[in-house]
């Protein structure tokens, strides 16, 4: 691996505009649609450049989410944290699999994060109470494929390394 | 090597989050974390901004015209109606002087606009265009013009967010416009409604009568209209009525909202005394 680190304003460009995503009024009926943008962008970075990109970015980009929807500081970032772990953990086996078996393993790494969140939810007083909470996680699996190959395509044409 | 790093990243987060919780160290934190998202908020309010303003000069002359009338028509109304208000707030002022009770009618208001931007889909929270510039403060009461929306939560430079009635950590203290009678209105979460807790069986309670807030608490100002009763049941069994109302301001649809400024709270700090002592409470 060359020495030079290419492309960090890239990589953080990425995490606004997922960030702008989560922020962006939707109507009511697809508001429980939203996929968790910032979870998939984290996890494809994760993956791509596990040696650049982990823990520390994770707990960070968690802290601003937080921020951005106004929920407790540090829930996000927690469960970003560990995202971020398990991603740097199975990547030489995910980055292997066909795209629909990529999915699947995102499913289960966003649901993941959406239990952590709901339980530190219901431990301070918040519980959601629908079955409209796990629809994020479909939504985000369903979207990776195009996800990956758009992130991909970035990363080659800006080089990020 | 990894592990390390993961339990002690999960360990700040767990402190952070209780300290966030229980005491309000982290406010300053989150405010200043706010500024660093300021300018994605404003790039998302901007279509909306240049929509609007493209919309108003491109509307028609007719539609100006129709407007202009309505509004002229509704203008003569309103003025009649205060007219007769600001005798009779006059007369209220005499009487009260001479109760000699230290109730003041007429608050302080600032417009502010709501940004279009969604927070966590299962609270109910709204960020506005005005903050710590223009002199907000944690807690301070938002209205519409047809009641009370809720109050401030945070606030940061250029943007505060603000707590819905209708969430389900907020609650209200009400009062009964016919008879007076003090309840307190809690948010229903994602069903727009109000529950009035503790509401006594006996108590004569139809639907449509409205609530107005009692001003206890020191809060929210008193006086102002925020829910009418759409459903009473008694169930036999129980000690208290369960009793649902619906906020009179509508708080899905209004663009503009009106900051308060309180003049008739328990106690009267100017608002940058008032933010610290409320932030305790």
């Amino acid at each position: 691996m060359p020495s030079t680190r290419h492309g960090t304003p890239i990589i953080i460009a990425s995490f606004a505009i997922a960030l702008l995503l989560t922020m962006l009024p939707l109507p009511e009926w697809a508001q429980p649609l939203r996929p968790e943008w910032v979870t998939l962008v984290l996890i494809y970075w994760c993956m791509a450049l596990p040696t650049r990109v982990s823990i520390g970015w994770g707990w960070a980009i968690g802290i601003m989410v937080d921020v951005t929807l106004g929920t407790l500081l540090g829930l996000n970032a927690l469960s970003l944290a560990l995202v971020a772990f398990l991603t740097i953990k199975l990547y030489q086996r995910i980055r292997v699999y066909p795209l629909g078996q990529q999915a699947l393993a995102i499913l289960i790494l966003v649901a993941m994060c959406q239990l952590i969140n709901l339980w530190i939810h219901g431990i301070t007083g918040s519980t959601p109470q629908s079955w409209t909470y796990w629809l994020p996680t479909l939504t985000s699996a369903v979207l990776w494929p195009w996800m990956f190959i758009i992130l991909r395509n970035t990363r080659r044409r800006f080089r990020v390394q | 090597m990894l592990g390390t790093r993961l339990v002690l990243f999960i360990i700040i987060s767990l402190v952070l989050m209780t300290m966030d919780h229980r005491y309000q160290h982290l406010d300053t934190v989150r405010s200043t974390l706010t500024l660093v998202i300021e300018p994605l908020r404003q790039v998302i309010n901007l279509p909306f901004i240049l929509a609007g303003s493209a919309s108003q000069s491109l509307s028609s002359r007719t539609n100006l015209l129709s407007d202009n009338e309505e509004l002229r028509t509704q203008n003569l109304l309103l003025k009649a109606q205060l007219q007769k208000y600001s005798a009779l707030e006059s007369e209220n002022m005499r009487l009260r002087e001479l109760l000699e009770s230290s109730l003041k009618v007429g608050d302080k208001v600032l417009i502010a606009e709501l940004l279009r931007i969604d927070l966590d889909p299962f609270t109910r929270r709204i960020v506005i265009n005005k903050g710590d510039r223009d002199g907000l403060y944690d807690g301070q009461p938002l209205l519409d013009a047809d009641g009370i929306i809720g109050q401030i939560i945070q606030v940061s430079t250029f943007s505060s967010t603000a707590m819905l009635i209708t969430d389900p950590s907020h609650a209200i203290p009400v009062q009964l416009n016919s008879t007076g009678q003090r309840a307190i209105a809690v948010g229903n979460g994602s069903q727009g409604e109000l529950e009035l807790l503790h509401i006594a069986n006996d108590t004569q309670l139809k639907t449509g009568e409205l609530l107005v807030s009692s001003g206890l608490g020191g809060r929210f100002p008193a006086g102002y209209p925020v829910a009418r009763v759409i459903s009473v049941e008694r169930k036999p069994g129980e000690p208290y009525l369960s009793v649902i109302a619906r906020p009179t301001a509508h708080l899905q649809r209004s663009r503009e909202v009106l900051v308060v400024w309180p003049t008739d709270g328990p106690q009267p700090q100017p608002p940058a005394v008032t933010a610290t002592d409320e932030e305790q409470g």
